[in-house]
């Protein structure tokens, strides 16, 4: 018989790979924001934030299948 | 037929279509509160992607994104980033919110504070700090529609006219059609939308240098340091980045009409798997930083950024497709505008002065005052954008600063059984009030912070601090469901 809960805060697995992307993009910025070198002919630190696109929902996928394993 | 006349028929052609689409939306459903603002609770993943999409890309990643590449330069590049991380943060708390949604049956962000909190001053101040931060985002689209029909009618119309055309559109749509109309409309303007950003891109950077590559090639040669941050400014540096980043990225899902539109969705596993694809959805941006970018070296001097993107588009391209990217983008500004609008309204009516001044008032008496402060709303939106000359990037931030101090009392609410009232008051009315002193006063960036950011840091120390020291108080989210409302298994 399913019941009202509390809000659980989500599982630190799942926190942790949502987590990933904000190092990629965002706390390292000082790492990557530069020019050269050029890769495809981007800027570094645009190609960078675009390669990273895809790369966020993949984390959020295995954010997503801890989450989900977790309800089982 | 002059090249203005061309444009700007397409670009009319574009904006009637779409509201006839939204107003035929709206006539087949008998508009009660529930369906104009929530539209039954009833979309799956491809309505609430579109919905959610339809109010995210706005004439600001459009006109604005482009703008600041070209006025600025490096420090655009967090608009890639907040994009990105604000879905990983949805992908948390959404579903949650948009459970204790479906158990209390609640339409708005200040329904939530009044679920969790059970106490109506704190949602009254939610819902008009809620108001008065749209304004400024509502200003925003405005401003774009305004710059779109002036370029493509090589000024022949003037801004302010153009903007008082807007604002008769977006007001008349949002009166006739509700929240329905919005998700219909935004089929039309994401399909254009991409279609503009892919081909103008692709094709402006190859027809002035021949390919993306050899643009940047020339552009590095001329200009690297405009390039990465600060760019074309003096005080964005890496700080600035990532407080912008967190700020934008946490507050994403605190707009009053982002968070509404969580309650649209059929389940909260929707969100979840809707806030996994969200990210590639910001494909597009790059591809408008290119336009950006090539105005930089093609139309050197405009004096505003803003003007970049059409004005190369106009230059480049014949009036029939100007038309059509100027009526892409006029879709971009009039369907966030409209969901804004239609949030703010309900707010003010059901979250601040029914509980304050009129309890007793009935439901269709609050859709009547909601539907009057539609056209009150956005008339203050337009004198705003008449009078006022700051950049839509400058506007969105603005806007951003205010509404993400909504944040602690949303995410403690949700996961931490200590915060109070008090502490959330505090906490919020603190946080508001460093914002606007520093953003007001031009003090962003605040040593080399995004002032918005500082201002939210003090809120929820303010608001832990304070609730820490008031006694514990029980969580209005374990209160018995609404009546009708049956558990579900998790799913």
């Amino acid at each position: 018989m399913p019941t009202f809960q509390t809000m659980k805060p989500p599982r630190i697995g799942a926190l942790l790979f949502g987590l990933i992307p904000f190092l990629g993009v965002c706390f390292t910025v000082p790492l990557w924001d530069r020019v050269f070198p050029l890769v495809l002919g981007l800027p570094f630190n645009l190609f960078w934030l675009i390669a990273w696109i895809p790369l966020t929902s993949l984390c959020l996928w295995g954010a997503y299948r801890l989450q989900s394993r977790a309800k089982e | 037929m002059s090249p203005s006349l061309v444009s700007l028929a397409i670009i009319f052609s574009i904006v009637l279509i779409g509201a006839i689409t939204g107003i035929y939306a709206g006539l087949r459903r008998e508009m009660n509160l529930e369906q104009w603002t929530v539209a039954g609770r009833g979309f799956g993943l491809i309505f609430t992607w579109l919905l959610a999409a339809g109010e995210i890309y706005t004439t600001f990643s459009f006109l604005g994104a482009s703008g600041w590449a070209y006025s600025r330069g490096g420090p655009t590049l967090y608009i890639i980033a907040y994009g990105m991380l604000a879905y990983a943060v949805g992908f948390f708390i959404l579903p949650d919110i948009w459970e204790v949604g479906r158990r209390f049956v609640l339409h708005t962000e200040s329904d939530f504070f009044q679920q969790r909190y059970q106490n109506k001053y704190l949602a009254a101040l939610v819902a008009i700090v809620g108001v008065v931060f749209i304004v400024p985002y509502l200003q925003l689209q405005l401003t774009g529609l305004g710059i779109i029909v002036e370029v493509a009618s090589f000024h022949a119309i003037s801004r302010p006219v153009a903007m008082v055309i807007a604002f008769v559109i977006v007001a008349g749509f949002v009166f006739s059609s509700g929240i329905r109309a919005v998700a219909w409309v935004s089929v039309i303007k994401d399909v254009l939308m991409l279609l503009a950003a892919f081909s103008i891109g692709i094709f402006i950077p190859y027809h002035y240098f021949g390919g993306i590559r050899p643009m940047f090639a020339a552009l590095t040669q001329a200009k690297a340091a405009h390039l990465t941050m600060p760019g074309g400014t003096s005080n964005m540096g890496h700080a600035w980045y990532i407080s912008t980043v967190l700020l934008t990225a946490l507050g994403f899902y605190m707009w009053p009409h982002g968070f509404g539109s969580v309650f649209t969705a059929k389940s909260g596993n929707t969100l979840r798997r809707n806030a996994m694809i969200m990210p590639l959805y910001v494909t597009t941006l790059p591809l408008l930083f290119f336009v950006g970018f090539t105005a930089i070296l093609v139309i050197p001097g405009l004096k505003n950024g803003d003007l970049a993107l059409l004005t190369l588009v106009r230059q480049t391209f014949p009036p029939w497709f100007l038309g059509l990217v100027g009526g892409a983008g006029a879709l971009t500004a009039m369907v966030p505008a409209a969901v804004m609008i239609l949030t703010a309204a309900t707010l003010f009516a059901k979250n601040f002065f029914r509980p304050l001044f009129r309890p007793s008032m009935p439901d269709a008496a609050v859709t009547r005052l909601a539907k009057l402060m539609v056209i009150v709303i956005t008339g203050v939106a337009l004198y705003f954008a008449i009078y006022s000359s700051t950049t839509l990037v400058g506007l969105l931030l603005l806007a951003y600063a205010g509404v993400t101090q909504f944040f602690p009392g949303v995410v403690l609410g949700l996961y931490w059984k200590r915060v109070t009232t008090a502490g959330v008051f505090a906490g919020l009315i603190a946080g508001v009030a460093i914002a606007s002193l520093l953003m007001f006063t031009h003090h962003d960036p605040f040593m080399g912070l995004n002032a918005g950011f500082l201002a939210l840091c003090i809120n929820l120390a303010t608001t832990v601090m304070v609730s820490l020291t008031t006694s514990i108080q029980p969580s209005g989210l374990e209160q018995e469901p609404a009546e009708g409302v049956v558990a579900v298994s998790a799913s």
